[in-house]
């Protein structure tokens, strides 16, 4: 498996993805702002698609696009936090765009290339170059540092806005800045694993590591080793069985890994649970 | 859009250009399903921005994809893929909301059903190797190819989720603006939240084979957050958010078939304007209303 540099590549720019995703996703779900995340991996998806159409770098358009995607959805939502309605909008309205520019540049391409939307939109891991590996490992870092920075004023912020805003944390710009590193996440994620995929790394394996512990710093890294431990597994079966695809794959496992850690940490039995249920009792 | 290059683009009379935009069967298909389509989304829309449910509401519009990705893996009508995984999604987030647990449990909960969801579809769509060309279609709808039939399957659907919505409309809306006192005066507020999201999953799988799995969200969410933005009170933004789905969604066509490029962008780019436009106005409003206060203080 390792003997083919497609896999080599895979595997290593998978891994630092899955880094970013799971630290950067375990703050995400903390702030309950995963819609966010949902909403950006869409507008990375525009943002590649708007960029080949103008004909810009699409590794340019992808990130200024998706950084400033977070931006204004901190911008117009309360208190730096976004909230579901802003976001939905905004969202419909890149969704929209997205259609648009899909629609040029299927009809620029002369040889009506309509797999292409699909592509951004669903990655191709297995496809990647050693630049492209180059620039997943070098943003990824970058992404994980910056959080890592700003990590205790964050964490203040997200726990108890009100308090932290009293003892003088920036909670505004702590806010706009963790959507703007969303974003750039967001961006580095979509060229590997692809706009629609990224949502299960950044939700699922941050879920499981919130449900298995409250420390922070054993979340952190709960969270980073599942998201890393789902690309492995993922791309191991999809070597295995070339049929399925890997960002399919990918997500079974990290949603596997967070099914798993429900089911553990719930000390109901079954049959008490479906007893609960049968009598319309689910809290 | 073969048929986009027969048609010589907007002249300077605007009486013959509208009626040339009924003269084919194709465009009053599209014009009858527009409209029954934003009636539905206005008014359950309207609900879903009350209740905050605008997560579920895309994590529904994107279980639809594998639904009618599975349909045709099967060899089964779409339809019966749109209704059948958009009624299993609406009984999970159903789970994940009555589990009561945080926001941010739920929120986790919410965007790996979807993550999931996106995960078969795609694995549906790479099993069935024939529909990839479909794929963009699946994903961004057909408004221009409907048939008369869909039209009619559309009014009934439309017309069951809207009596659905209207008769629980009152308990509803009790329940959706605060539940805890609702509960304690007898509502039966966990069947009221599951009810709704079938409702919301039943217009949700019904609308995304028109607008496409992704663009049913446009609808939904887009007019009835510019109508709560205008108005609190219920009966008035209902109507509100179903003229202002009506008006994007006719304007909209209009004006797609008046150019090459697609529905979607001039349906979703429309209420988008709107609604940034109203909240433009409303934020001048209230920092015009505080500078006044100031200085009247200060006088």
């Amino acid at each position: 498996m390792f003997a083919h540099e497609f896999m080599r590549n895979a595997l290593i720019a998978g891994s630092f993805v899955g880094l970013a995703c799971g630290l950067v996703g375990w703050f995400v779900v903390l702030r309950a702002q995963v819609f966010a995340g949902d909403a950006l991996s869409h507008v990375a998806f525009t943002g590649a698609l708007a960029a080949a159409v103008l004909g810009f770098n699409i590794l340019a358009g992808l990130f200024v696009v998706t950084i400033l995607g977070g931006i204004v959805m901190g911008i117009l939502g309360d208190k730096a936090r976004a909230d579901d309605v802003t976001i939905g909008s905004l969202f419909a309205w890149t969704l929209g765009l997205g259609v648009l520019f899909l629609s040029i540049f299927t009809t620029q391409d002369s040889a009506g290339n309509g797999t292409a939307g699909v592509r951004v939109l669903f990655g191709s891991i297995f496809g990647l170059s050693t630049a492209d590996v180059r620039i997943s490992v070098v943003l990824a870092t970058l992404a994980g540092a910056l959080l890592l920075a700003i990590a205790r004023p964050l964490l203040f912020a997200s726990l108890d806005t009100a308090v932290a805003a009293a003892q003088g944390v920036p909670v505004r710009p702590l806010g706009l800045g963790f959507l703007a590193l969303l974003g750039l996440v967001a961006a580095q994620a979509t060229q590997a694993v692809g706009a629609l995929l990224l949502l299960g790394l950044l939700a699922a394996p941050a879920g499981a590591a919130h449900r298995l512990t409250a420390n922070p710093y054993r979340g952190l890294l709960l969270s980073a080793l599942f998201a890393v431990g789902s690309i492995w597994i993922g791309l191991t079966l999809s070597y295995v069985f070339p049929t399925l695809p890997p960002s399919s794959m990918i997500i079974a496992a990290a949603v596997g890994i967070y099914v798993l850690a429900i089911t553990t940490t719930t000390t109901v039995s079954p049959r008490a649970l479906w007893l609960r249920l049968a009598n319309g009792n689910v809290a | 859009m073969a048929e986009a290059a027969i048609f010589q683009g907007l002249s300077w009379n605007l009486l013959a250009d509208l009626r040339e935009l009924f003269t084919y069967p194709f465009m009053v298909n599209a014009l009858e399903a527009g409209t029954i389509v934003a009636v539905m989304a206005g008014v359950t829309g309207w609900f879903m921005v009350l209740r905050r449910q605008t997560f579920a509401g895309h994590t529904l519009s994107v279980i639809a994809f594998p639904g009618a990705a599975a349909a045709s893996l099967a060899g089964l009508p779409l339809a019966v893929g749109y209704f059948g995984f958009c009624g299993l999604g609406a009984l999970a987030l159903a789970g994940i909301a009555g589990s009561r647990r945080s926001l941010s449990a739920e929120s986790a909960a919410i965007g790996s059903l979807q993550a999931l969801a996106l995960a078969l579809g795609f694995l549906f769509v790479s099993l069935y190797h024939g529909v990839l060309n479909g794929l963009d279609s699946l994903l961004f709808g057909t408004f221009l190819g409907i048939t008369t039939q869909q039209v009619t399957v559309l009014l009934v659907v439309a017309a069951t989720a809207v009596a659905l919505v209207a008769i629980a409309a009152r308990p509803l809306f009790f329940a959706s603006v605060d539940a805890d006192v609702a509960r304690a005066g007898g509502v039966p507020v966990r069947l009221l939240g599951f009810g709704f999201l079938l409702v919301l999953g039943l217009s949700v799988a019904e609308t995304s084979q028109i607008t496409g799995a992704l663009l049913v969200f446009a609808l939904l969410v887009t007019p009835a957050a510019t109508a709560h933005q205008l108005t609190s009170r219920p009966m008035l933004g209902i109507t509100l958010s179903v003229a202002l789905a009506l008006a994007v969604t006719w304007l909209g066509l209009a004006l797609a078939y008046f150019s090459i490029y697609p529905v979607g962008f001039y349906v979703t780019s429309l209420s988008f304007g709107l609604y940034l436009l109203v909240r433009l106005t409303r934020a001048l409003a209230s920092r015009r209303r505080t500078t006044g206060r100031l200085a009247l203080e200060g006088a």
